[in-house]
């Protein structure tokens, strides 16, 4: 086991990647000179050469499509687009190219390719630099989602990215890439579906993704404190969705709450209570609680933003109501 | 690296190419009027987009390209299938929705795809199709494999960011690519003076340091020689090349359309330069063809459309059970 951070976690991986297949590039918007907003491509620009990480103009659009259409003609590409906020001006692409073509060809094309996005807030970044828009991706058919929370999941997931034949939506929360972790030394990979339980308790099912794993995992202490048990479930990916370890956990503790950064009208947390209810209603002692992020555009000032996030306390507040 | 090896310039182009560039022509238009006929059948459902009256820019573009150089294109992508050689049949059954067509009846008229024949697809957002090519480019030139891409596009897509992002990429990387427009000065029912700033399209690829160029799309030599000329200087690692092929639709955007936006005499005087018509007048001044040998491809075009509707009206609607089937592909 390894100690490492969650960015060098993936820039290891990438870095792996590119020395195994010269099929595989990188593209985008300073990723390669600069070292890429966030520094996860940092050093490969030097290794592997503008040929293979492509820096490319801000033109979120043509990047992603040029993307798939490198990954239609035999190649692998991972494509940076900085941040979720940014990806909005490929959401065509990605919507209606790379999750169709699959299916519209009747299997003639593939689009093997990952798209990698920085998401989230925290930083005082305001509205436009800090939403959480990774359920809206989880909403399309025909491409995965992936939202790792750990260095140890960044690395797995990545792995697994590349081996899939079809697109790779692959979000990274900006509060995580300092983080570290432990990540085994030896080759792995952590496949698509199967959440992790971080800790175990009889009480209650705290269900959490990305960075909210963290305000998640507070919250169980906070509960520890209460004498209440909690079992903290990170999704790892969220289409697929493991439904198993869901459905398991609540028919274990009879208890839920979901637990997302982002707004909570018609967003992914919904789904999860949802799904809920259709698998294990009658196992549920208590409506399925939610706890997201404020139903506004994010503010700047500092208080402001963090009211508008999911705390610690106010995930254990939702957990204790239900007893 | 594949070689142009039955590429001629237009002028030398042997008695049975022109001939075979004739009678792609009538066997577009000849399907396309067919389909029509079987849409008012209710035959084929959707939308219904047809190319009567374009077939000169699919025709003489495609032929002059290797059959392995990657196509895509919009929706109105009948006759750029056909001229690349795609199945008539398998088309057809496409369009009646069967599982024999072309993308299983997933896809409809909009969306024809023959990977085997290079053909990347018929793509129905405005414009979306565009960055796709470029990424097909950009295998291309790191496989060194010698393809190259065109692709078709509309004059309404030139107003879409897209259209200004791929053509700078395509520039800036050097891509091998065509950008073939096919400006018909019609988006649906929105004539291209009313939306377009600058209504020659080709000087605006000038912006993107390319070579571009407006050519005769009612003149299937003409299109194959500029085309050709175009390929061999991308395909030699220049970088891009655009074409704004002049040409009109006779017929409405879609079926639903019923062209109140402009009047029949329009479509007439474009018909007195009628690609079909007009080729054939030429072959048979240079004593190419006679009546007879053009009446024997009107029975041949005609064979193949009467069987291409006879294999989609006898092939099997898709299973329901395969309703699920390529959202994704499994792990093999
Ligand atoms: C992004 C997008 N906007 C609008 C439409 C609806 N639409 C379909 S075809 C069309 C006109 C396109 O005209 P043009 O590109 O000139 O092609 P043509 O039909 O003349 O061959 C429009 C507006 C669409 N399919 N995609
Ligand atoms: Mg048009």
């Amino acid at each position: 086991m390894a100690e490492m951070s969650f960015r060098g976690a993936l820039r290891l991986t990438l870095q792996e990647e590119l020395q195994a297949d010269e099929n595989v590039i990188l593209m985008g918007e300073d990723i390669g000179a600069y070292g890429g907003s966030y520094s996860v491509t940092k050093g490969l620009f030097d290794e592997f050469g503008p040929e293979r990480v492509m820096d490319t103009p801000i033109s979120e659009s043509v990047v992603v499509g040029a993307g798939i259409g490198a990954a239609m003609g035999g190649l692998r590409p991972i494509v940076e687009l900085m941040t979720i906020n940014f990806s909005l001006l490929a959401l065509d692409q990605i919507v209606n190219n790379a999750a169709k073509l699959s299916y519209m060809s009747a299997g003639q094309i593939h689009v093997p390719m990952v798209i990698r996005m920085a998401s989230g807030a925290g930083s005082q970044l305001s509205s436009q630099h800090s939403q959480s828009l990774e359920g809206w991706y989880a909403h399309i058919p025909g491409i995965k989602v992936v939202v790792p929370y750990t260095p140890r999941d960044a690395r797995g997931l990545l792995k697994t990215a590349f081996n899939e034949q079809n697109p790779v939506i692959f979000i990274e929360h900006t509060a995580l890439y300092a983080r570290k972790g432990e990540v085994p030394d030896e080759d792995y990979a952590i496949p698509f579906g199967q959440a992790e339980v971080m800790r175990e308790g009889a009480d209650v099912t705290l269900i959490g993704y990305s960075g909210s794993v963290y305000q998640t995992l507070g919250a169980a202490d906070i509960l520890e404190e209460a004498g209440r048990e909690a079992d903290v479930i990170n999704l790892r990916t969220l289409r697929p969705l493991d439904v198993d370890t869901i459905v398991a956990s609540v028919r274990k503790t009879h208890r839920a709450v979901v637990i997302e950064d982002d707004w909570k009208f018609g967003g992914f947390a919904g789904e999860i209570a949802a799904i809920i209810m259709e698998e294990a209603f009658d196992d549920l002692d208590g409506p399925v609680a939610r706890v997201c992020g404020a139903d506004v555009p994010m503010p700047y000032a500092k208080a402001l933003e963090q009211s508008a996030l999911p705390n610690p306390q106010q995930i254990a507040d939702a957990a204790l109501a239900l007893f | 690296m594949t070689q142009l090896i039955d590429k001629p310039p237009a002028k030398e182009l042997p008695n049975e190419q022109l001939i075979e560039l004739l009678r792609k022509m009538m066997l577009i238009r000849r399907f396309e009027t067919k389909a029509a006929e079987m849409y008012a059948k209710q035959k084929i459902a959707g939308f219904l987009h047809l190319y009567n009256g374009e077939e000169a820019v699919a025709v003489g573009a495609i032929s002059a390209l290797n059959d392995d150089d990657q196509l895509l294109t919009h929706y109105r992508d009948h006759g750029h299938a056909l001229a690349r050689g795609v199945e008539p049949g398998r088309i057809m059954a496409e369009l009646f929705g069967k599982e024999t067509g072309v993308s299983g009846g997933r896809g409809g008229s909009m969306h024809l795809f023959d990977t085997e024949k290079s053909f990347m697809g018929g793509y129905a957002i405005v414009c979306g199709h565009l960055p796709l090519a470029c990424g097909l480019a950009l295998a291309n030139q790191r496989l060194k494999n010698g393809r190259i891409v065109i692709c078709f596009f509309g004059d309404g897509a030139v107003n879409e960011g897209e259209f200004h992002e791929s053509l700078n990429l395509a520039a800036v990387w050097k891509l091998p690519v065509i950008f073939m427009c096919e400006n018909n000065f019609y988006g649906m029912g929105t004539d291209i003076r009313r939306v377009s700033a600058v209504i020659e399209i080709y000087k605006r690829a000038a912006a993107y340091a390319m070579p571009s160029k407006q050519v005769d799309g009612m003149n299937v030599l003409e299109m194959y020689g500029e085309t050709l000329k175009a390929a061999e200087r991308v395909r030699a690692g220049e970088g891009p090349s655009f074409l704004e092929a002049i040409c009109f639709r006779y017929r409405g955007h879609s079926m639903a359309d019923p062209e109140a936006y402009r009047d029949r005499g329009q479509t007439e005087r474009w018909r007195e330069l009628d690609p079909i018509i007009t080729f054939r007048k030429t072959l048979t001044e240079d004593g190419v063809i006679d009546e007879g040998a053009f009446q024997t491809l009107e029975a041949e075009v005609e064979d193949i459309v009467n069987e291409a509707v006879r294999f989609a009206e006898e092939s099997p609607v898709p299973q329901l059970e395969e309703l699920y089937t390529h959202v994704y592909k499994e792990d093999s």
